[in-house]
């Protein structure tokens, strides 16, 4: 594994080491000394053509924690906002002697291109590219119910929302198909792409008869502005049919968990109750994305020099 | 003015015979034709078309010379075995105007490396929302007789049936580029399981059949001439054979790359094959590939889109939509058509000449290969096959979606009106 660009290029063997490895360095965040010296002297870029605070800053922890260098390079304020291109910011990271590039983008595919392009010879990690894939979002996610539920295998998941422009939900779809859970898409068919069919998902209109089975519900951010497009008639009547409020969660089963990747909407697609309800692990989620991209980053740029993950990790752990 | 006697050429692929061309004519046609002090050509293996005619090209100029001018296009169209192409109107200024036309014409005549034909644009600047001065385009000297908004469609309904039913005056076409826009807003590569996979913005093929099918009732109920761009879908092959079974003057075009290559390219996120309308799905290719062996589809055109590099290099949907064609557009057809057993070498003339001169109404091109026509002419290696290398190429710009591909044929020569503008595969310098 060169680069982290879908969910989808995850073996389960690949996917099961980064959870496993993550459940190792988690510990990590407990100690008086959150640092590991593993990747000194590896510089780590975080190329963010996009505002994500939270993920900026997860990915920039997970990094100093492994001692690399850390440069943070945003769109704004750089010379990418002065027409730089995507080909000519690479060819700068590459000459400043980036060893891993983690980028961000508002272009579905550019970590594909930065990739295989030949403009850079770094790893390069998909911080979430558009409306594609966000595959360590995916991890973290897997990586809280792994932890809640245990395997992950014939669990149901249920991810209910705005599918369609949802990077989120494609990613997990992937890798918790790949982890062998059942995946099942609630949306208005306005929000479910076209080709949903051939996921390997179940798909349903239905909220009400989704959350009865299932182990895990993801609430996914649904932009307001969707409704101008007419994806649905209003923000009210999206709530009625598909958002998460007590009522729908008390019909969830005992042991079931609420997530939702963030930034929420609160009162559109989840209620405040439920957001801040016990049964919410949405908090814990970040705290995971930390350990989750310890070990991608882990796994891509020390593990492969060390060509022995599984032993060297408990080891410095 | 230099005679040539062409030697033992298979005339459409079929009979070998000698062909003399001389003051620009076809002087005579038969064996063992004397030489008479003419330059003689070799063609024993080679086979002799019409001078091929381009419907859809793009040759940039004026506006931007950087991807493209009149000299490099022509230029490209004759290492293609074109000996006519018709010049888009999405220039900038567009082609809107009897100047704008007439610039482009006489700078195509003064290249002289294929007659460069003008498309005026169907409404001013290609707004969509007053119709240019059709007129003025079709008596210039330019002599336009194909009208179109190509990389726009002309979406409003009134607009299109007046626009069809006013060139009717002149015995002109409109050349609709078929997009619904408001279903294509953002749109980056075909609707299907692999653009909700890729996480790029769907273009329906209901977008283009809708706009097909309403123009073809439109083009009935006026009684004009319709001539759709750049067929992509079977679903608009079905549609264009409807209406060419109801009778009605519809005729339609087929790109290379739509013949042969299918959306699943997109899934390396390289622009290089972003281009408007998108590549399809195998299914559409077939249909496409029977389309134009049965006659449904009338034509080969290239739609020619040359970008910059730049425009090209960068992320999928901040690229620029479009690729060359001009030179590989031959090799294309003799590998999906010709090697594929859907098209003789005769049908292809007519496809890629004869009726592209009949749908444009230009003279003197896709005429017979016969004694007294004009010595537009192209010979063809069909046997050589090549892989394509971006750099190899007239064009100014390099994005061609072949690049590393091998692909069957190569042109030898290209004569237009009996003056060689490609001999040995090579381009002829200064061929006025």
């Amino acid at each position: 594994m060169k680069h982290l660009l879908s969910a989808g290029d995850l073996s389960r063997e690949e996917a099961v080491q980064i959870l496993d490895t993550a459940e190792e360095l988690l510990s990590v965040a407990s100690r008086p000394i959150k640092k590991l010296p593993t990747l000194r002297g590896r510089t780590v870029v975080n190329l963010f053509f996009e505002d994500s605070t939270r993920t900026r800053i997860s990915f920039e922890a997970a990094a100093k924690r492994l001692s690399a260098d850390v440069i943070n390079f945003s769109a704004k304020g750089s010379s990418v906002s002065k027409g730089e291109s995507l080909k000519d910011t690479a060819l700068t990271l590459q000459a400043m002697g980036a060893d891993a590039v983690i980028v961000r983008h508002h272009h579905s595919g550019a970590p594909h291109r930065l990739a295989h392009a030949q403009w850079t010879k770094g790893a390069v990690i998909n911080a979430g590219d558009g409306t594609h894939e966000h595959p360590t979002q995916a991890l973290l996610d897997a990586f809280t119910m792994r932890r809640h539920l245990g395997e992950l295998e014939g669990r149901n998941v249920t991810i209910v929302g705005d599918v369609l422009h949802s990077r989120v939900a494609r990613s997990n779809a992937l890798l918790l198909h790949t982890l062998g859970a059942n995946v099942t898409l609630v949306a208005p068919p306005t929000l479910l792409p076209v080709g949903v069919e051939h996921w390997p998902v179940e798909t349903s209109y239905n909220l009400d008869t989704s959350v009865e089975k299932a182990d895990v519900v993801m609430m996914l951010r649904v932009q307001r502005e969707r409704m101008n497009a007419s994806f649905f008639p209003s923000a009210r009547e999206y709530s009625r049919r598909y958002g998460l409020d007590t009522a729908r969660m008390n019909r969830l089963p005992d042991h079931a968990i609420v997530m939702h990747p963030g930034p929420m909407n609160r009162g559109m697609e989840i209620t405040a109750d439920v957001a801040d309800h016990d049964r919410s692990v949405i908090v814990e989620q970040v705290t995971n994305g930390v350990a989750v991209r310890m070990a991608v980053l882990y796994l891509l740029l020390g593990g492969a020099a060390e060509n022995d993950t599984d032993t060297t990790t408990e080891g410095e752990a | 003015m230099t005679a040539y006697v062409i030697r033992q050429v298979a005339l459409l692929g079929d009979d070998i015979v000698d062909i003399a061309i001389a003051e620009g004519v076809i002087s005579a046609i038969g064996t063992g034709l004397a030489a008479d002090g003419a330059h003689e050509i070799a063609a024993l293996g080679l086979l002799a078309l019409p001078g091929l005619v381009d419907l859809h090209t793009h040759v940039r100029e004026p506006g931007r010379e950087d991807a493209e001018t009149v000299l490099t296009g022509s230029q490209a169209a004759a290492r293609g075995g074109f000996t006519c192409v018709h010049a888009m109107a999405n220039t900038d200024p567009v082609a809107d105007t009897a100047g704008v036309v007439e610039q482009v014409f006489r700078l195509g005549r003064e290249a002289g490396y294929c007659d460069v034909q003008p498309v005026g644009a169907v409404t001013v600047g290609l707004a969509g929302e007053r119709l240019a001065e059709l007129g003025a385009m079709a008596d210039s000297a330019a002599g336009v007789r194909v009208f179109s908004d190509d990389g726009k469609c002309v979406w409003d309904a009134v607009l299109m049936r007046r626009a069809l039913e006013y060139v009717k005056a002149f015995d002109g076409v409109i050349a609709q580029h078929a997009q619904e826009p408001r279903l294509t807003e953002g749109a980056q590569m075909n609707e299907g399981v692999l653009s909700g996979e890729l996480g790029l913005t769907g273009w329906p093929a209901v977008a283009e059949e809708a706009i097909v099918a309403r123009d073809a009732l439109l083009a009935a109920h006026v009684g004009s001439r319709l001539h759709v761009c750049h067929v992509s879908t079977r679903g608009s092959v079905e549609l264009v054979r409807w209406a060419k079974g109801n009778g009605w003057n519809v005729t339609a075009e087929v790109t290379p790359h739509h013949l042969l290559l299918t959306d699943e390219l997109v899934r390396s996120y390289d622009p290089i094959f972003k281009v408007n309308p998108p590549l399809r799905s195998p299914d559409d290719v077939a249909a496409l590939r029977e389309a134009l062996a049965d006659g449904t589809i009338d034509v080969v055109a290239t739609d020619h889109a040359p970008h910059p590099m730049e425009d090209k290099e960068c992320e999928w949907s901040a690229a620029a939509f479009g690729m060359l064609g001009l030179e590989t557009a031959l090799s294309v057809v003799q590998q999906t058509m010709v090697d594929a057993g859907l098209l003789s070498w005769a049908q292809v003339a007519e496809r890629m000449s004869t009726k592209p001169a009949q749908i444009g109404r230009v003279a003197g091109h896709g005429r017979p290969l016969a004694v007294g026509e004009p010595a537009n002419i192209v010979l063809y290696d069909p046997s050589t096959t090549r892989v394509i290398d971006a750099r190899d190429t007239a064009s100014l710009s390099r994005n061609t979606p072949y690049r590393g591909m091998e692909l069957p044929g190569s042109v030898v020569a290209t004569f237009l009106r009996g003056t060689a503008t490609v001999l040995d595969g090579q381009l002829v310098e200064d061929p006025r």
